[in-house]
């Protein structure tokens, strides 16, 4: 039987106010409002969230974990990024 | 709910060329460093089908799992019993969903997972094969199967496939209220007339062996679980898991004041481990190949209620489209509007 495919949706919940959406799961559903109702049935039934997001896993557009050096690896070596880098007498205190 | 030992060793791999074998090189290093594997990550192709097949038969089981205990909603003894099996049964659909999604990011689609199960191509845990014919049977699944299930399901959540492994920390924390309520319904039972813990000890003696043989076949003769191993997807044997289960679960029976339905079953004070008798292997062999006392009773419920819910499946794609369509529509005449 060749039915026909019903679209997969990422879900994201923000567990409480003040932290981001994280990523939870996803799942299937015909459009918006079914996603978060079936967000809502599969992903919180124990009080996980105060918010849902639900985002069509078509639109996100992710990087190839094959390019993770050419991406992130030059940041390596930028030391002069990060405060440790930078000598600050004691007498000076805490800065 | 669970997941059993029942994948064939896999034949099919293709032979692998320098290229291949220098990336399964590394592909193994990173598996020992301990880092998970990601679904765009490289992996070998064996890795990936052994994956989505055990995924795969771990969310038929939850599905599957469903209907024994579904057999009891309309007939639980209290309100509070009736709401708590209620939650429990949402719940296995609830995990054979994480699981599905797991599985899919594989590269397998749901539908043809489905079609797998309902065609009778996939396989799912035995345990769901026998009848749960009295309200002890409830207890005794969420005492003993779930029990048994925790056992398999904790080291899974430490498997080196990211997305199994994070759907296995969801599904345990969920997993601890099935076991305690059924263990609380076994407790009641017990504490209740002589009838009400004859009913507890005849799910018991029902139940002990085929939850032994969740866990799968003997160590000797299951070939798969090296590579298995090496995969860092099982992390202990069928065995070891076994014996786990037996020593964590006889003192409960105890306490209950019940027996266990085997000759042999014995403490052994040096290793302090509990030692148990055979396991028949044949019938576990049987209700596998198809011959359990449920397995088309529950296959055919499973292709019923898929084929029960096509027009909805139907229905909602249709409004999907026709709401889609209308707000083009609308988005259309207001340009034209504008223009």
């Amino acid at each position: 039987m060749a039915e026909q495919k019903i679209p997969l949706w990422e879900v994201f919940i923000r567990s409480r106010n003040g932290l981001a959406h994280k990523h939870v799961g996803s799942l299937h559903a015909v459009d918006a409002t079914m996603a978060l109702q079936a967000a809502r049935d599969v992903y919180t039934r124990r009080g996980e969230g105060l918010s849902l997001w639900v985002v069509p896993s078509a639109a996100i557009v992710a990087s190839d974990p094959a390019d993770k050096d050419v991406m992130f690896e030059p940041t390596a070596s930028k030391i002069y990024r990060h405060p440790t880098f930078y000598e600050v007498p004691d007498e000076v205190g805490h800065m | 709910m669970y997941t059993q030992a029942l994948n064939a060793r896999d034949t099919t791999a293709p032979v692998a060329g320098p290229e291949e074998a220098a990336r399964a090189d590394r592909f193994q290093a990173r598996i020992d460093a301990e880092e998970r594997i990601e679904p765009n990550d490289w992996m070998p192709e064996a890795y990936r089908r052994t994956l989505t097949r055990q995924i795969s038969q771990h969310a038929h089981s939850e599905i599957v799992g469903m209907l024994p205990e579904g057999n009891w909603i309309t007939r639980a003894p209290t309100l509070k019993r009736k709401a708590a099996l209620l939650a429990k049964v949402q719940d296995e659909a609830g995990h054979g969903l994480y699981l599905y999604s797991a599985a899919e990011t594989l590269g397998t689609s749901r539908e043809e997972m489905f079609d797998q199960l309902l065609a009778g191509r996939a396989k799912y845990s035995s345990i769901f094969n026998y009848p749960t014919l009295t309200w002890a049977d409830i207890g005794a699944i969420g005492w003993l199967v779930d029990g048994a299930a925790i056992m398999n399901q904790i080291p899974l959540c430490r498997c080196s496939y990211g997305p199994y492994a994070r759907a296995m920390v969801r599904v345990c924390k969920e997993e601890s209220f099935h076991q305690r309520q059924g263990y609380e319904i076994m407790l009641t039972l017990c504490r209740g007339t002589p009838e009400q813990k004859a009913m507890a000890q005849d799910a018991l003696n029902r139940w002990w062996w085929p939850c032994l043989m969740m866990f799968g076949p003997p160590d000797a003769e299951s070939q798969h679980s090296d590579q298995s191993a090496k995969w860092k997807i099982k992390r202990f044997s069928n065995d070891e898991l076994r014996q786990k289960f037996v020593d964590a679960t006889v003192p409960q029976g105890q306490y209950l004041g019940l027996t266990f339905p085997d000759p042999d079953l014995a403490y052994d004070e040096a290793e302090g481990r509990w030692r148990y008798g055979t396991i028949d292997w044949e019938e576990f062999k049987q209700v596998l190949a198809g011959n359990g006392p449920c397995n088309r009773q529950r296959m055919k419920q499973r292709r019923d209620a898929h084929a029960a819910g096509a027009w909805v499946r139907e229905a909602a794609m249709a409004h999907a489209a026709k709401r889609a369509r209308r707000a083009e529509a609308a988005k259309a005449a207001a340009l034209q509007q504008a223009a």
